[in-house]
């Protein structure tokens, strides 16, 4: 009963004031929200790599494979199938039906072992159509979509099946991919009887490849994955800050409450129990409102996120949100663990203070100085760290820890110099009362320097990661209009069509320029080897980064070939360097050029080089040079003359408009939570400045006894709010171009393998600074409302009371 | 893209003589008639040898099924199995993976304790698995039955024989000590009152030397082996559901095949006797009489694990007890099949399969 009674006092005080609760529960709603979303982001995605891993990678077994990427040939899974090793063979290669590109899988049913039941093809009939002329393609409901009139084979619809992918028969596909008796890998099952003669005496010429404990697709997107997580924990530290304010402010004014208690005879021990199960309380409900939001956004998002990790990394993932425990339960334990770490001091605070000690909350400041040095020092310790990562580290973990110290090191340091400043404009002035505004302003620093921290963090994220994604928008527009310099493409569906399509466009167009590549392993990297024909359009055009002046002789003769930029700063190439294409083929490095928004290596060789190589290789897509207004003229004829569907035909125009779509839904999820950080940032803002208007009476009072009004006050109040957020807008504007800086320069070449040139974009800064003042404006109104408002006879008392 | 329902379509396709009833129910739509372009056992044809010892494509089964009885120098019985199915799913071979020959390889060691039990299954075309007629060889992976005789003598005379599985293995030297035997009416033996009927020869004359390696060691075995070949399109009638069949060694030197195909009525039974020195005489129909005489509970149903066989009119009768009553096969088509000894009349050893039960 007594519990009861003290828990209704002290519940009572958020009864009194609603404001301050709903600030807190929605302070840590919001942080728990855009964590938890991250998170189901993150796991949706994670589900879906695994289920890639599932199809494509027969979940984790060891391959062997060829050590120079050239094909396998089928006798060596004879060869060791004979000796008693329980292997099966894969053939994979991109196979074109119609308009839509697959992952053609060949597996072979009755040896593939049994861990790899991806999909189960049923009983009877099922098997007997998958192995029997003219075979079936296993896909997913989404790809059976697309395939639709699009082939002959029979399709089965699988749910476990990835999007893009086909598991076919591999006797199928060897000749669909024109590779008779030839295999890309070779599975080797976990179960292997003893006594078996050595692989490396069986099949000398090839490699074991252990199963990787992350998959490509895994290793490709960490950055991105790493991005969304540094970006969910940026906004909860933000929402901590919240969450902190508020709780202290609750327990400094709930201080009497406490006292009375103490002194009707509950213990302390028994009054901390209470906070406590207030606090887990508060944050359980918080969370759950936070899961929910999370959840929302999450799926708002996700239909972005998995447009960018398909355009970006070919990695498919569904649209579809479905509710994981993984990140259900991470957002109710980080609310509870956020809120009882930011209420850590409080608590602490509570069972320290003397039970009739009165509050004395301007002895913060005094401590806070000391605090500041150690912050300084802090600061001092990250940025050096930051700066020596940045000269000698290398690797994408180093790329954050770059940017992770530069942000922490900044933001530590933002308080002393907003304090400096307003000491240096205290001494400069004469009038009283500005020296007492600037006073005054530096007086409530402590109280506001998290929020200031806060708002400095999102705002100088806005800066950097808006600045690097329009400047690498900028970049890749150029780019696109350099590389897609042909007027029209098309493609053959097959070749008999592709044939006949040559020698009918022979007359028509300025120049044909076909469009082949094969699958091929380079340095143990999958990768595609273009063919180009020696023309004037690549010379003018192709987006070279370095090169040999007479590159393109190079390339056209065979001599040479071309690298893209991921690949060359990722096996640090140089030029010159002979590169072991497949088999026998070896071939100099002689240029560079950027290939934006490819995950994988490419290399470009000259088409006879590579057709004297693959002999196989498809022709089916070209890009025909035309004057630009007989494009849709030549469109027409193409449709009426070969029937071509309009996938098939595909002009510049419409090429580029939908790279350019692509790419700003890639970037889609990056503005958004953006938005959400600097949401988050500004209710920081609000509860400070909130929380120190409660406190400020006593600072106020004689201001005011001097002669000031109550208006001219709120004013000076307006005043200081405009001056604190103006100063941490101009500190975050540098602090935001270095992050953009690192961005471009470190992690984007980490990452994706491009380094891109920074450009700067002040309009975007005006307009964020808007939005920023908006929320600083706003979140100085209530308070402010509360101050004119007030009775004289509440500023009288400060002088009566102590508090 | 599971084991079972790849071994399910092999059974549907090809194992319905060896299959329980729910798959020769599905199996026999297609195997009662003899369309779909396979070749049909007529009676009236000569086996040529040795085009006859590999593979006949035109036909939809066909199988190499050789079964052992053995004994260690300690006196220990075991029985050892090695057989390779081909079944068509087209008649004709086509090269590499087009081929639409699969195979399916069985292989079983049995004591009075144990029985241990491996499956292999393989595409044909591309060498995995497969038979060739001279210089004999029939493999399935890393199991063998190769032909150790000089060309131009018989190919079967002489065979080495080996399969390895995980729990255990082994390597056998079979030599024939008396000729093939061709089964039924010289070769065409009949399974039905109906005509179906398939192309069947033996070898039932092997003496065996050679090890086993099991769990508990390596054990250097002796016996007797018997080899059967047989091929068909359409072995079965459309009412039997499953077969009981004997290959006995008499202390007499003289051998017995038996069988009975199960129908809802008195079943189909077919024999033929053979002489010591490898002259065949086939018997009637119905002239072989079989009844169960104990049952066990063998992988959850009932099975005739003792029988008395009797031939009348030779004044045959004995009763067969099983080394192992448990000696199941648990592949993806099970059935049961293990070594017996026989007394009565006459005195021997053999072996036994039952399907569909």
């Amino acid at each position: 009963m007594k519990m009861w009674t003290a828990a209704t006092a002290l519940l009572s005080h958020w009864r009194r004031r609603p404001l301050q609760l709903g600030t807190l529960l929605s302070g840590l709603a919001l942080a728990t929200a855009l964590w938890t979303g991250v998170q189901a982001i993150n796991a949706e995605a994670r589900a879906s790599y695994s289920r890639a891993a599932a199809v494509l990678d027969q979940n984790g077994l060891a391959n062997l494979v060829s050590p120079n990427g050239s094909p396998i040939p089928q006798s060596a899974f004879v060869r060791l199938r004979r000796a008693g090793w329980n292997v099966s063979p894969v053939l994979e290669g991109d196979y074109r039906f119609g308009v839509t590109r697959l992952k053609v899988i060949g597996i072979e049913p009755l040896t593939m072992p049994a861990q790899t039941n991806t999909v189960d093809l049923g009983i009877g009939g099922d098997l007997l159509s998958f192995i029997t002329p003219p075979g079936m393609l296993v896909v997913s409901p989404a790809t059976a979509e697309k395939l639709r009139g699009q082939t002959d084979l029979a399709l089965r619809i699988s749910d476990r099946m990835l999007d893009g992918a086909a598991f076919i028969d591999i006797g199928m596909a060897q000749r669909l991919l024109r590779r008779e008796g030839e295999l890309s890998r070779i599975v080797i099952a976990e179960n292997q009887r003893s006594g078996l003669e050595p692989l490396e005496k069986v099949v000398p010429t090839l490699s074991v490849r252990e199963p990787n404990a992350e998959t490509d697709v895994e290793h490709l997107t960490e950055s991105f994955h790493l991005n969304l997580t540094a970006f969910g924990f940026l906004a909860f530290a933000v929402g901590l800050f919240i969450v902190y304010s508020t709780i202290g402010l609750a327990f400094e004014q709930r201080r009497p409450t406490f006292r009375t208690l103490r002194c009707l005879g509950v213990s302390l021990r028994a009054l901390a129990v209470l906070l406590l199960a207030e606090l887990v309380f508060f944050a359980l409900s918080a969370g759950a409102v936070g899961v929910a939001i999370g959840y929302l956004v999450a799926s708002l998002l996700l239909p972005g996120v998995a447009a960018t990790l398909e355009g970006l990394y070919g990695a498919s993932v569904p649209g579809t949100l479905s509710l994981r425990p993984e990140w259900w339960i991470s957002g109710f334990a980080i609310a509870v663990a956020g809120t009882l770490v930011s209420s850590a001091q409080s608590m602490l605070r509570l069972t320290r203070v003397p039970l009739l000690a009165a509050a004395q909350p301007q002895t913060w400041g005094r401590s806070w100085q000391a605090g500041r040095r150690f912050q300084v020092l802090a600061a001092a310790v990250l940025l050096a760290l930051s700066g020596t990562l940045l000269l000698w580290a290398e690797g994408l973990a180093a790329g954050f820890a770059i940017l992770g110290c530069l942000l922490l090191g900044a933001s530590l340091l933002l308080p002393t110099v907003l304090s400096g400043f307003f000491t240096v404009m205290q001494r400069t002035s004469s009038c009283a009362l500005v020296r007492w505004f600037w006073a005054d302003a530096r007086q409530q620093l402590p109280g506001l320097s998290l929020a200031l921290m806060a708002l400095l963090l999102a705002l100088a994220a806005n800066v950097g990661v808006g600045t690097m994604v329009s400047s690498f928008r900028l970049t890749f527009v150029g780019w696109l209009d350099q590389r897609l310099a042909a007027e029209l493409y098309v493609a053959a569906r097959n070749e008999g069509e592709a044939d006949r399509l040559r020698t009918w466009l022979a007359t028509k167009v300025d120049s044909l320029l076909p469009i082949s590549s094969v699958d091929a392993e380079i340095r143990g990297q999958p990768m595609q080897i273009f063919g180009v024909v020696d023309d004037p359009t690549y010379r003018k055009h192709w987006p070279l980064i370095i090169g040999m002046p007479d590159v393109w002789d190079r390339v056209a003769s065979g001599q040479g070939v071309l690298v893209n930029e991921q690949f060359w700063r990722r096996d640090q190439l140089r030029i010159g360097d002979q590169l072991e294409l497949a088999g026998d083929w070896r071939a100099a490095v002689v240029g560079v050029y950027s290939d934006y928004g490819n995950p994988k290596g490419q290399v470009i060789a000259g088409l006879n080089a590579l057709t004297s190589r693959y002999p196989q290789v498809s022709r089916l897509r070209y890009g025909l040079r035309i004057q630009p207004d007989q494009v849709a003229d030549l469109r027409s004829r193409l449709s009426d003359e070969f029937g071509l569907p309009p996938g098939n035909v595909v002009d510049q125009a419409a090429l580029k408009e939908q790279s350019r779509r692509i790419f700003d839904r890639t970037f889609l999820v990056t503005g958004a939570l953006n938005i959400f950080t600097l949401g988050v940032a500004a209710l920081a803002m609000f509860s400070s400045l909130f929380t120190l208007s409660e406190m400020r009476l006593p600072q106020l009072a004689p201001v005011w006894a001097l002669g000031v009004t109550r208006r001219d006050l709120a004013l000076l109040e307006v005043l200081r709010t405009l001056v604190l957020w103006l100063a941490t807008f101009i500190a975050a504007l540098p602090l935001g171009l270095a992050l953009a800086w690192v961005l471009l320069a470190v992690v984007n070449v980490e990452a994706f393998g491009w380094r891109l040139p920074m450009y700067i974009f002040p309009y975007e800064w005006i307009r964020l600074g808007l939005v920023a003042l908006a929320a600083a404006v706003v979140s100085a109104l209530i308070p402010l409302r509360r101050l004119t408002g007030l009775a004289p006879s509440e500023l009288l008392k400060v002088f009566a009371n102590e508090r | 893209m599971s084991v079972r329902s790849i071994a399910i379509a092999f059974a549907v396709t090809t194992m319905v003589s060896l299959s329980g009833s729910h798959a020769a129910s599905e199996g026999f739509g297609d195997l009662g008639s003899p369309a779909e372009g396979f070749s049909v056992p007529r009676p009236g044809l000569l086996f040529r040898f040795p085009a006859d010892h590999g593979p006949h494509p035109d036909f939809r089964i066909e199988w190499w099924y050789l079964t052992a009885n053995l004994e260690a120098p300690d006196g220990t019985q075991y029985g050892a199995q090695w057989t390779l199915f081909r079944s068509a799913l087209a008649p004709g071979e086509a090269r590499e993976w087009s081929s639409p020959q699969l195979w399916m390889g069985h292989a079983a060691v049995t004591s009075s304790k144990d029985h241990f039990v491996s499956e292999r299954m393989s595409r044909g075309g591309v060498g995995q698995a497969g038979v060739v007629a001279e210089p004999f060889s029939a493999w399935i992976d890393d199991w063998q039955m190769k032909g150790q005789a000089a060309p131009g003598a018989d190919q079967l005379a002489d065979l080495s024989l080996s399969a390895t599985a995980e729990e255990f293995g082994y390597e056998l030297r079979l030599s024939a000590t008396g000729p093939l035997v061709p089964q039924g009416d010289n070769g065409y033996s009949l399974k039905s009152a109906k005509g179906q009927a398939s192309y069947y020869y033996s070898q039932p004359f092997y003496a065996v030397t050679g090890s086993l390696s099991l769990p508990a060691g390596n054990v250097e075995v002796t016996g007797k082996a018997w080899l059967d070949r047989e091929w068909s399109s359409q072995p079965l009638a459309e009412d039997q559901i499953g077969w009981d069949w004997f290959s006995l060694h008499l202390d007499t030197g003289e051998k017995l095949m038996g069988f009975r195909l199960r129908d809802e009525g008195e079943g189909y039974t077919s024999a033929t006797w053979v002489t010591a020195d490898g002259r065949p005489d086939p018997l009637p129909a119905a002239a072989l009489k079989i009844v169960p005489v104990r049952t066990a509970k063998v992988a959850g149903r009932q099975i005739p694990v003792s029988w008395n066989v009797r031939i009348p009119s030779r004044g045959f009768d004995v009763t067969t007890q099983p080394l192992n009553d448990h000696a199941w096969m648990s592949t993806s088509v099970p059935y049961w099949e293990g070594p017996i000894v026989f007394d009565g009349s006459v005195s021997g050893r053999g072996y036994l399969e039952m399907t569909g039960y």
